[in-house]
């Protein structure tokens, strides 16, 4: 199935969640900002999200200082 | 005729000197500006001609110090400025510089929250002064807020921020300002707040350590009402620290995004 990342389309496998793709891109689930589907989520929802076909994702990675 | 005292048109005889005013007005001034220069000697005043009366270490009354902002920005800009309640995440390098930028454009009222205190290591960047070292940052720059505008209304909320007092605690606030330092922590604020208020803005800064060029610090929109401002990369490193003037650029374009939220305009794109 196919999924759109910050605009890019990729590939995804059933039974795969948020949680699985997040470690796939090799992002640290603490230190980024998730958009589903247009609904801002938590942190701790990641893992019980199953991806579905045309899921529309926005990650935002922050990287430290200020 | 028609000169313009302290922004201020006023109606004075013809044949009128600049001094004889003075005395009129503010005998003890020492400082006389015409037309955007100090001058020394007496002169006959011109129709339209700009004069300024200093007496050193006098602060000007509020209204006096609001009709040289609306002289400068025009009253559609002034007013909505004025009238804003904006929030701002930490008082570090990035909040210090923000909001010492707001202060400047007229902001009202600012809500700003950091649980630090000043280090002498923050002053390669931070808004603080040597003889602040010590104090807590949110009072210092509070502090400093008021040497520019003494008529603004500054929350200074020493405290750690946690998913469990963001919200509440800029519950006043129609924007907001990440300027924190931590990248876990600027995650939790970005969720917490777009998903307490998705019709308020937040404006996030990721990416701006180092001395790389300029040119890649950016303000993009990111999701729902989330800008964010930075190269997105240049990430706090050994040997690769936040320094001034990088720190500066992604913090003026954070208070640039607040002024243009504020104004109706888009923040990213210039209007047709």
């Amino acid at each position: 199935m196919n999924i759109t990342v910050n605009n890019q389309i990729r590939t995804a496998s059933a039974g795969q969640t948020l949680a699985d793709l997040i470690n796939e891109m090799g992002l640290d689930a603490a230190r980024i900002a998730v958009e589903y589907n247009r609904d801002i989520l938590t942190r701790d929802t990641l893992a019980t999200i199953s991806l579905q076909d045309g899921d529309v994702i926005e990650i935002v990675n922050f990287v430290g200082g200020g | 005729m028609i000169i313009v005292l302290n922004e201020n048109k006023i109606q004075v005889k013809d044949n009128q000197t600049l001094f004889d005013l003075r005395d009129q007005i503010k005998p003890l001034a020492d400082v006389i500006i015409c037309n955007g220069m100090p001058v020394q000697s007496d002169r006959i005043l011109q129709p339209f001609d700009h004069v300024i009366f200093i007496r050193r270490g006098e602060i000007p009354s509020e209204s006096e110090l609001e009709a040289f902002l609306i002289a400068r920005h025009t009253p559609e800009v002034h007013e909505p400025l004025k009238q804003a309640t904006i929030g701002i995440a930490g008082a570090g390098g990035l909040g210090s510089s923000i909001a010492i930028a707001l202060a400047r454009a007229g902001i009202g009222h600012i809500i700003v929250a950091d649980y630090d205190v000043v280090e002498p290591s923050n002053l390669n960047r931070q808004q603080f002064f040597i003889d602040q070292i010590g104090i807590n940052k949110v009072e210092a720059l509070k502090t400093n807020l008021k040497r520019i505008n003494p008529f603004m209304t500054v929350d200074a909320e020493h405290r750690f921020l946690t998913s469990q007092n963001l919200t509440s605690l800029f519950s006043e606030a129609t924007i907001l300002v990440e300027a924190v330092d931590c990248a876990e922590t600027k995650a939790m604020i970005t969720s917490e707040w777009l998903r307490a208020y998705p019709e308020r803005p937040l404006v996030a800064g990721s990416g701006m350590a180092g001395y790389g060029p300029g040119n890649t610090i950016t303000t993009r929109r990111a999701m729902g009402r989330l800008y964010l401002c930075g190269d997105g990369t240049s990430a706090v490193e050994a040997g690769h620290g936040l320094m001034a003037p990088r720190v500066g650029i992604a913090a003026h374009h954070q208070a640039n995004v607040v002024i243009r939220l504020l104004l109706g305009l888009d923040p990213v794109e210039e209007e047709c």
